[in-house]
């Protein structure tokens, strides 16, 4: 029932509008707004955009991450400029330092600690964030890397690699790593990141030739420009099915 | 028909089935054998989901107190937050009691915990072990809503079909026929247990694939007991806090990694 006699419209007077249609218009409604239920059906989305896999290693001066640039809508590549490394903030965080007034600071471990009771709590109440985050960080001389992703899972690793990244890309990245976190220089971490953005461009069909490494060492957080490895298609030619074959 | 009002439009809300599945199983084994005056708690390092390693050193067992040691297996994510809650209430009987909680106590603490949420539990088998108030070696063995009971050996996890049938050979001298004269020994001595585990662990990593990579292993001694050649293990290391009396300590041990 609407209690206001304004929304009530006016008498009808057949004279002049012998239907009753004159003020329906521009009324404000005063009704339910929601449907009873639909409270029930809201949660558990599932992600509509999405981005791709998100690499990360320990190395000698820290971490190194990297992430490309593009969100997916399904198969459409829709936007090919998305920055998904965030000095602190969502979908990929490198959790970098900041401080509070009283001198205590929130270092990448308290971020990703952080971070997990909100995925774990979200996923408790059934209305999960879709997301796989990986933090990284560095601070009194300690690097840090941790996972947690939308059941609240969390692990460290000195290799980490989201989606599919951790099929394709994770096996070399531990190849390269396992064992020579304390000798890799910035330089090798760099190559070893490129090659396997390269392959995963190669190899996963939601992935752009578009990314952006990150370095987290004790001079602070660095996100880089994008960039591009460079890939050569010229061997399609030669197989049917992806060149220009007539038969 | 005066006051004919639009309602904004909305669709009846036909019931949707839910497709999000709030858990998960990250593989891995864990054991607990109890000795006359101590108690040996393991587990793997090993993380996985599916086909996937995730990690090759994520603890499953935790010390508690300086006489009580839990061991976490199933849904990592469920079994990392039930241990942080566990550690919690721990704390705050600390401060009430000024003593650390009993080993029976906690047993009963996480009954309670775990049956709590009995109706979307964590998905989580526990095995604790410690030392009783009387001095004696204890393990006891949970489902995920909270059944229990004390045992002196138990494995659960993704190898406990491996495992189990091995140490109730080995431990209960199942299926085994003594000497006559020689009866079965009641208690087994602390360098035997740790041979076993070790053994147990090395095993199943050669037949379960979501078994390896490291053990972490405690062993938790009572009061007075002698080092029973504790310190001559490679690499053991002490986790003692308070001065009661129990000591605890770790050993780890490289697992096959393929």
């Amino acid at each position: 029932m609407d209690h206001f006699p304004t929304n009530w419209g006016r008498p009808r007077n057949d004279a002049f509008d012998a239907y009753g249609t004159y003020p329906i218009a521009q009324r404000p409604y005063n009704g339910p707004t929601t449907d009873a239920f639909s409270e029930g059906i809201q949660h558990t989305q599932q992600p509509i955009v999405t981005g791709t896999s998100v690499l990360a290693i320990k190395y000698k001066d820290g971490i190194m991450m990297s992430a490309d640039n593009l969100a997916s809508y399904g198969s459409l590549a829709r936007f090919k400029d998305i920055q998904r490394l965030h000095p602190v903030g969502t979908n990929t965080v490198i959790g970098a330092e900041f401080t509070q007034q009283d001198g205590h600071s929130l270092g990448p471990s308290e971020i990703h600690e952080y971070l997990s009771h909100v995925m774990y709590s979200r996923r408790s109440k059934m209305n999960p964030l879709w997301n796989s985050l990986i933090v990284g960080g560095f601070k009194d001389g300690k690097r840090f890397l941790s996972y947690v992703d939308l059941l609240g899972t969390t692990y460290s690793a000195s290799t980490l690699a989201t989606g599919y990244g951790s099929y394709i890309a994770q096996p070399l990245l531990r190849k390269a790593v396992e064992g020579n976190e304390d000798v890799i220089t910035e330089d090798e971490a760099v190559r070893i990141l490129e090659q396997s953005m390269k392959v995963l461009f190669y190899r996963d069909a939601r992935s752009l030739n578009k990314y952006q490494i990150a370095k987290i060492t004790a001079d602070g957080v660095s996100v880089s420009e994008s960039r591009s490895a460079d890939t050569h298609w010229s061997f399609a030619e030669g197989i049917r099915g992806y060149g220009a074959q007539t038969q | 028909m005066p006051d004919m009002v639009t309602l904004p439009y909305s669709s009846p809300a036909t019931p949707q089935q839910r497709q999000f599945n709030p858990y998960s199983e990250n593989g891995g084994t864990i054991l607990a054998i109890s000795g006359a005056d101590f108690s040996v708690i393991a587990g793997d390092t090993r993380q996985s989901e599916g086909y996937s390693i995730q990690t090759r050193y994520a603890p499953k067992v935790f010390r508690l107190t300086d006489n009580a040691v839990l061991a976490v297996n199933g849904f990592a994510a469920d079994g990392n937050m039930f241990v942080k809650q566990v550690r919690q209430r721990l704390e705050w009987y600390r401060h009430a009691h000024a003593k650390d909680m009993p080993l029976r106590a906690i047993a009963r603490l996480i009954q309670t915990m775990l049956y709590s949420r009995r109706f979307f539990p964590y998905y989580v088998y526990n095995i604790l072990g410690g030392i009783e108030e009387d001095g004696s070696g204890a393990v006891y063995s949970f489902d995920p809503v909270g059944s229990y009971e004390r045992e002196s050996c138990r494995a659960a996890g993704a190898a406990q079909s491996l495992v189990q049938p091995f140490l109730d050979n080995q431990i209960y001298f199942k299926n085994q026929v003594p000497q006559p004269g020689h009866p079965h020994p009641q208690h087994l001595p602390l360098t035997t247990v740790i041979q076993l585990v070790i053994d147990s662990f090395t095993s199943a990593t050669e037949r379960h694939i979501e078994v390896g990579d490291g053990l972490e292993m405690f062993i938790v001694l009572a009061k007075g007991s002698p080092l029973y050649g504790l310190e001559n293990i490679d690499g053991v290391q002490e986790m003692t806090v308070t001065n009661e009396g129990e000591r605890i300590f770790v050993v780890r041990r490289n697992l096959k990694r393929d």
